[in-house]
């Protein structure tokens, strides 16, 4: 008898009911559960672990979508939505084994409407691959992260995302005018519109940014930026990251708007070159990247102004990258900086605050400071132009103890920033990483306001619960978020 | 460590007058003070505070309190070489970010929405309220300022906000052309602050470095014969707002004499827009409930009513 019923292939397997559900309205191949997968969605880019994930879904329309919410609230089951996982700060990671919706099946250009200067895209299309498909009609997207060969752009309306060249043109929210949302409670909306100015409420630009807690976007349609005719593109190199840092506000004070001003400190230009010979001086305390766009004589003007400014705050170099491959060739380090870091050490932690531009100098001493007294190496590159400090912590997890100190440098850091005019977060936003800090940058007052807007969307606290809002506050410690082994954070 | 409370004088003081109970409305200059509807009766009027706190030009941020005039806050910035994208009609700051709508120039100067980086508001229970931050980027929590932003002062009454400030460009230009298909003349422009067309005239503002504004007149005169205008022209007395494609279209039938914004959408009209349909979502409905409970905050009007 034994031996008969081990060999039955056919008898019921027990399935939990909520992966039959799901299994039902999508496809048994597309609702996985086995551990790879699960263990996979417990982790985002950012440092944090214990995440735990229910089944993951992947589906391929609206209505799928629609069908999974329906199928979360009849099982009283919450959702994570996920794009490519590239976040860092924690935003992703699944809290109390909710369902994950990934939208990595949900990935094509709709439509390229010129007419309207807008692309229709399901949020799971590469935002590298629509520049790339807007190139021959002379468009691209701004929005431009160090991530964007594989970020998605569902993830960079759920962070609000930037990079580099957001400086002139704006992060994400200023890129999207229509985003069609399944709500927590199953309802299909489309927020915003094509027109010029949507009747009623904000609530497109209220939903980008909201890090997955307000609603699953399905379809977004993105503004299409020209292609600027003439591009400069300068190197400046600086005995002291000081210099560096009053020359990016001295620009600003000019009348410059720059689409780019990036800094690295030589850390960072030094591993860079070792990773892919960028072209970068190695032996200045600091870089300043700064990229001009527009007609041909303003870049012109525009760059001869940044090289005498610069000149004036002390730059001891300034180089007009010649050629294309010249100026590809830099931007390939800035993009890269990160994967150089592999070299160091094998863990990094990535900081993003943004500090007023003033203070962008006096910040950075007390960063490298900061640093110095736990023990652990920092490099700093870091959107300039904006304020958006992104000190990275090298370390080895291996090693006892050091993830702590990480920590606590990088409390201290978020501090400094808030002590200095800032706030917690330029592009990465809170996820799990910052929401201790929320309370000590708003007020209970401010905090309770904004579980106002998440509760208008998210009743129940279904979508993503745990994230963005400190304990304490509405859908930030509802009952299922208990299971997760406390700690984890660090 | 906790946020410190606010404690400006000012601030605390127009709280205190807004208070807690009673239908309240915010008034400015009442330039656009029948957007959303009327103004339900017996409501009582607050005027917020004036004046300019703080301007830092290599921030490129303002610190205004909502009753400065639109005027007063350009003429400020102007002595430092910078502008804001608010629309200047006469009206205020408060009044100018709660109706949401962009200024004509809005491909030049940016759009309102995008440059309003931090609102400090009344709540319904009279308390103070930040929503944003006051550098240049920020995702610190979720975007409430797009929320208050175009809200009519239905969700809370603003005393003061943080504005991005941009420089004013080194030259300007407006030039007009009858004859000129106004797509062509927009695809044709890099970016063009304003292309204005009324069906049979195109008018184009050009802004940036002076040999910039020549190279682009060159273009512009490969495609019809432009001549330099003081500036735009009378604009109709209402606002419609279209896809850009359908604005290009506009034939005068339903709107009357026209002017439309090439590449925008907004069509400025003798006829006023049809109501628009703002979907009633149960999210936008929530709300306004949950910002406020008992429907204090200038009752009578509906963002997009």
């Amino acid at each position: 008898m034994r031996i008969r019923e081990s060999f039955t292939p056919w008898r019921r397997r027990v399935v939990d009911p909520l992966v039959a559900d799901l299994r039902a309205a999508l496809s048994v191949d597309r609702v996985r559960i086995d551990g790879a997968e699960r263990a996979l969605m417990a982790r985002d880019a950012s440092v944090f672990a214990g995440g735990v994930a229910g089944p993951t879904c992947f589906p391929v329309s609206t209505a799928e979508v629609q069908a999974i919410m329906g199928i979360a609230a009849a099982h009283g089951r919450a959702i994570v939505p996920r794009g490519a996982g590239t976040g860092l700060a924690g935003g992703a990671i699944p809290l109390g084994a909710p369902i994950v919706v990934s939208t990595g099946k949900m990935n094509r250009i709709l439509e390229v409407d010129t007419a309207n200067r807008v692309a229709w895209v399901e949020p799971g299309v590469i935002n590298l691959d629509l520049t790339t498909h807007l190139t021959p009609v002379g468009f691209h997207f701004a929005p431009d992260p160090s991530s964007q060969s594989v970020c998605t752009l569902g993830g960079n309306v759920a962070n609000n995302s930037g990079g580099p060249h957001c400086l002139a043109y704006g992060v994400t929210d200023a890129h999207v005018l229509a985003v069609e949302v399944v709500s927590a409670d199953g309802e299909v909306l489309m927020l915003g519109g094509l027109d010029a100015e949507p009747a009623g409420l904000d609530l497109r630009g209220a939903f980008v940014g909201g890090e997955g807690t307000l609603g699953i976007a399905t379809r977004i349609a993105v503004r299409l930026t020209k292609n600027a005719p003439a591009v400069r593109t300068l190197l400046l190199s600086f005995a002291t990251v000081r210099d560096a840092a009053e020359t990016v506000s001295a620009i600003i004070a000019a009348g410059i708007v720059p689409a780019a001003l990036e800094v690295m400190d030589q850390r960072i230009t030094v591993a860079v070159e070792n990773f892919v010979g960028a072209g970068y001086p190695t032996d200045a305390a600091a870089v300043l990247l700064a990229e001009v766009e527009g007609l041909a004589a303003g870049v012109d003007i525009d760059a001869a102004r940044i090289d005498e400014i610069g000149r004036a705050n002390g730059a001891t170099g300034v180089r007009l990258a010649g050629t294309e491959h010249e100026r590809a060739l830099l931007w390939k380090g800035r993009k890269t900086a990160f994967g150089a870091i592999a070299q160091l050490a094998p863990d990094y932690y990535l900081h993003d605050t943004v500090v007023p531009r003033s203070a962008l100098a006096d910040v950075l001493e007390q960063v490298y400071e900061i640093a110095e007294r736990h023990d652990l190496v920092v490099m700093n590159v870091f959107h300039a132009g904006d304020g958006n400090l992104h000190p990275l912590l090298l370390f080895d997890a291996r090693e006892e103890g050091t993830l702590e100190r990480v920590h606590a440098a990088g409390a201290e850091i978020v501090r400094a920033s808030l002590a200095a005019g800032g706030v917690l977060s330029g592009e990465h936003g809170i996820g799990v990483e910052k929401q201790r800090f929320m309370g000590e940058l708003f007020t209970d007052d401010d905090l309770d306001h904004q579980a106002r807007l998440r509760h208008a969307f998210d009743p129940a606290c279904r979508a993503n619960p745990g994230k963005v809002l400190p304990s304490g506050h509405s859908c930030a410690d509802i009952q299922a978020l208990h299971e997760v082994p406390t700690g984890v954070w660090g | 460590m906790t946020a410190p409370q606010i404690t400006d004088e000012v601030l605390v003081a127009f709280a205190d007058e807004v208070g807690p109970v009673g239908p309240v409305a915010a008034v400015g200059a009442r330039t656009r003070w029948s957007t959303g509807g009327p103004s339900a009766d017996g409501t009582r009027l607050v005027t917020a505070p004036h004046g300019i706190v703080a301007h830092s030009a290599s921030e490129m941020t303002v610190q205004v309190r909502a009753g400065t005039t639109v005027a007063e806050l350009e003429a400020a910035l102007a002595e430092q070489g910078q502008r804001t994208a608010l629309p200047d009609r006469g009206g205020t700051v408060g009044g100018a970010v709660a109706v949401g709508e962009n200024g004509l120039d809005l491909l030049g100067r940016g759009r309102l929405r995008d440059a309003v980086l931090q609102i400090r508001y009344v709540s319904a229970e009279g308390r103070l309220v930040t929503a944003g931050g006051p550098v240049v980027k920020n995702v610190t929590g979720f975007n409430l300022t797009k929320l208050l932003t175009g809200s009519l002062g239905t969700l809370g009454l603003f005393v003061e906000l943080i504005l991005r400030t941009n420089p004013i460009p080194a030259a300007q230009r407006w030039s007009a052309a009858t004859g000129v298909d106004p797509v062509a003349v927009f695809d044709a422009l890099y970016r063009p602050a304003s292309v204005l067309w009324d069906g049979t005239t195109t008018w184009v503002h050009l802004e940036g470095h002076g040999p910039d504004i020549d190279a682009e007149s060159a273009v512009l005169a490969g495609l019809g014969d432009f001549t330099e205008v003081e500036g735009p022209p009378a604009l109709p007395p209402h606002r419609w707002s279209s896809t850009p494609a359908a604005a290009a279209m506009a034939d005068g039938g339903a709107t009357g004499t026209f002017v439309a914004s090439i590449g925008v959408g907004t069509v400025f009209a003798e006829k006023p827009p049809p109501p628009s349909p703002v979907p009633a979502t149960g999210v936008a409905v929530r709300v306004k409930q949950n910002f406020d409970p008992t429907g204090r905050l200038n009752p009578g009007r509906r963002p997009g009513g």
